[in-house]
C-alpha cells in the first residue's frame, strides 16, 4: 500500500525533516506515528499525499510511483488518499451535508451518486440530525466527524491522519477513535500521527516512532514510549 | 464535461464577481475606458477610411490637350495611354462634350456666364478622363502620362491634372491616426489586463482555503480554474458591453446630426448598421480576450504546486 526506501526530504531553507525513511506499511493497516515535536511527522505524512515532494529515494502509494507521478496526476492521486488534519479545514459557509458532498462534486461524481453516498456517510458519522447546521454551530468533535466524513466520502483506500484529536477532549477523542477503528475494519488503511499516549497504548496498533528524521522503533501493537 | 458543472463554475464564476465588488468595479471600469477610447479611434479610422474611398472613387485624371491637335494623334495618344499598366480606362471628352457638362454642372446659375462660348468660340480644350486601377497610383500614372510629351516636335499635351496633395495628405492623415490609436490602445489595454490579474488575485486569495480543500480531496487544476475563466470572460464581456453602447449610440446620433452638412460636401459617413457590427464585434473580442488573459496570468502561477 505504502512504501518508502531511503526516503529524504530537506526543505528548502535546508532543514533535513526525513533522513532515510525506509518503511513498508500494508494494506488494512492501522499505524500511529509518533514521535516528538518537529521529527517529522507531517513532512512524513506530506510525502504520501504529494504536498511535498521528495529530495530522494523512493515513494509508493496504493500503485502510485510518487518519483514519476506527473503534475497532472496528482489529483487522482488525492483521490485514493482522505486526509484529516487537528484543524478540522471546513468551508464555513457550507453546511454539514454540502461540506461533505464537496468532495464529491469537485470530482464532478454524478449527482444522484452524490446525494446518496453523503447521506450514507452521514449516517456512518452518526451526524444525520446536523447535516442542515454550519460548521460554527458544532462542537469540536463534530467538526472532525464532518472532516473525517469527507476524507471517506470518495471511498480512499487510505486514510492519513495528522494530529486528528490534538484540539479535542480526551471523550470526544475516543468518540473519533471509534470511528477511525471502524473506517479501517471497513477496509480502509490508516496512517495516524499523534501525540495521544492514552490512545496508542489503550487502543493497540502498530507504532512507528520517529525522532530526528529517522524512524527509531517500528513495533506491531506497540506503546507510545514517550513521558510528554 | 456534466452539465451541472458548468452550472457550477458559471455559478462560481458569476458570485466571486459580486463577492469581489470594488475589485470587479476597477476592473470593469479600466476594461471599458481602454476600449471606449479604442472604439473612438475605431470610428475615426473606419471614417477616415471611408471618406478616403468616397474621394479615391472620385480621383481621376484629366489630360488636356493642345488646341489644334490632330485627330490622328488623339487616338494615337489614347491607345498609349490606356497601355500604361495603373491606367483602367481612358475617355475621350471633346470640348462640346466639356461644355455641356460645365452646363449641367453649373445649371440655371451658370447660364449666362456661359453664353456665347458654342462652336469656333468654345475656350475649352479636348480632353481625356484618365481612371486608374489603385488611387493610390494617381501620381505615378499621372507622371507617365506627361513623359508622353517628351521628345515630341508638336506636343499634344496641354495640362494633367488631379487634384495633386489632398489624395496624398488624406493617406496620411489615416496612416496617423491608425498608429496612435494603436499605441494607446495597446497600453490601455495591458493596463486593463494587469487590474484584472489583481482582481482575480484578490478572489483567488479569498477562495485558498476552499482551493486548498479542493485539491485536497483530488479536484483536477482544469476544474479548479474554470470559475476564474468564467469571472475573467463575465469581466470582459461586461467591461466591454459598457463602451460598444455608448459609442454605438453617440455614433447614432452624430450621423443624423451631421447629414444635412455632410451632404452639401458630397459626402457621407459610414453607415450605421456596417459600424456596429464592426464595433461590436471587434471590442467584445478584445475585451474577452483581456478578460482571459487576465485571468490567466494570475491563476497560472497559484497553480503551480
Ligand atoms: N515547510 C517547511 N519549510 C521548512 N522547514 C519545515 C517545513 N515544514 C517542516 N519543517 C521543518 O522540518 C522539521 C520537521 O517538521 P514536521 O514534519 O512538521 O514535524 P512534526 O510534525 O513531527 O512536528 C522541523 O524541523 C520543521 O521545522
Ligand atoms: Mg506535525
Amino acid at each position: 500500500m505504502i512504501e518508502m526506501q531511503d526516503l529524504w526530504k530537506t526543505y528548502k531553507n535546508g532543514s533535513d525533516a526525513l533522513r532515510g525513511i525506509n518503511v513498508k506499511i500494508d494494506r488494512n493497516e492501522f499505524v500511529y506515528i509518533v514521535g516528538p515535536s518537529g521529527a517529522g511527522k507531517s513532512s512524513f505524512m506530506k510525502l504520501i499525499y504529494r504536498e511535498e515532494r521528495p529530495t530522494k529515494g523512493h515513494i509508493f502509494v496504493n500503485g502510485f510511483n510518487l518519483e514519476k507521478l506527473k503534475q497532472r496526476k496528482i489529483p487522482y492521486l488525492r483521490r485514493v488518499i482522505g486526509v484529516i488534519f487537528q484543524d478540522f479545514r471546513l468551508l464555513p459557509r457550507l453546511t454539514v451535508y454540502e461540506n461533505i458532498a464537496f468532495a464529491m462534486e469537485v470530482i464532478e461524481a454524478p449527482k444522484r451518486q452524490i446525494r446518496k453516498r453523503t447521506l450514507e456517510v452521514l449516517e456512518q458519522v452518526r451526524l444525520k440530525d446536523k447535516a442542515d447546521s454550519l460548521p460554527s454551530q458544532l462542537s469540536g468533535g463534530e467538526q472532525q466527524r464532518v472532516a473525517i466524513a469527507r476524507a471517506i466520502v470518495n471511498s480512499p483506500a487510505v486514510i492519513v491522519a495528522d494530529e486528528p484529536t490534538g484540539n479535542l477532549d480526551p471523550e470526544t477523542s475516543w468518540g473519533i477513535m471509534k470511528l477511525m477503528e471502524e473506517i479501517n475494519f471497513r477496509g480502509t488503511t490508516i496512517v495516524m500521527a499523534t501525540h495521544n499516549r492514552d490512545i496508542v497504548n489503550t487502543m493497540r496498533k502498530r507504532v512507528i516512532a520517529i525522532e530526528k528524521g529517522q524512524i527509531v522503533r517500528d513495533e506491531a501493537r506497540g506503546e507510545y514510549g514517550y513521558e510528554d | 464535461m456534466r452539465i451541472s458543472t458548468s452550472l457550477r463554475h458559471l455559478r462560481e464564476g458569476s458570485k466571486s464577481l459580486i463577492r469581489n465588488g470594488w475589485m470587479t468595479f476597477a476592473s470593469v471600469s479600466a476594461i471599458s475606458i481602454s476600449l471606449f477610447i479604442l472604439g473612438i479611434f475605431l470610428l475615426l479610422t473606419l471614417n477616415v477610411n471611408y471618406l478616403a474611398d468616397q474621394i479615391e472613387s472620385q480621383v481621376e485624371i484629366r489630360v488636356y490637350l493642345e488646341v489644334n491637335t490632330p485627330q490622328s494623334q488623339i487616338d494615337t495618344l489614347q491607345s498609349t495611354i490606356a497601355a500604361i499598366p495603373e491606367v483602367s480606362k481612358v475617355e475621350f471628352v471633346s470640348k462640346e462634350e466639356g461644355l455641356k457638362f460645365l452646363r449641367e454642372k453649373l445649371g440655371e446659375s451658370g447660364k449666362s456666364l456661359l453664353e456665347g462660348f458654342e462652336g469656333d468660340n468654345n475656350p475649352l480644350n479636348d480632353s481625356f478622363t484618365v481612371e486608374v486601377t489603385d488611387p493610390h497610383q494617381v501620381a505615378v500614372a499621372a507622371g507617365k502620362i506627361s513623359a508622353l510629351n517628351d521628345g515630341k516636335d508638336t506636343k499634344p499635351i496641354y495640362k494633367v491634372n488631379y487634384g495633386q496633395g489632398t489624395v496624398e495628405t488624406l493617406f496620411k492623415i489615416t496612416h496617423v491616426i491608425r498608429n496612435v490609436g494603436l499605441v494607446l490602445v495597446a497600453c490601455l489595454a495591458l493596463t486593463a489586463m494587469f487590474l484584472i490579474s489583481n482582481t482575480i488575485k484578490l478572489t483567488i486569495h479569498a477562495r485558498e482555503r476552499e482551493i486548498s480543500i479542493m485539491k485536497l480531496v483530488g479536484a483536477t487544476n482544469g476544474f479548479i480554474r474554470w470559475p476564474f475563466f468564467v469571472e475573467g470572460v463575465l469581466l470582459g464581456v461586461i467591461g466591454s458591453v459598457i463602451p460598444v453602447v455608448l459609442l454605438l449610440y453617440g455614433y447614432r446620433e452624430l450621423t443624423g446630426a451631421s447629414q444635412v452638412e455632410l451632404s452639401l460636401l458630397m459626402m457621407k459617413m459610414k453607415p450605421f448598421d456596417e459600424v456596429s457590427q464592426i464595433v461590436s464585434t471587434l471590442l467584445i473580442s478584445i475585451g474577452i480576450v483581456i478578460g482571459v488573459w487576465g485571468t490567466i496570468i494570475s491563476v497560472r502561477k497559484f497553480l503551480r504546486v
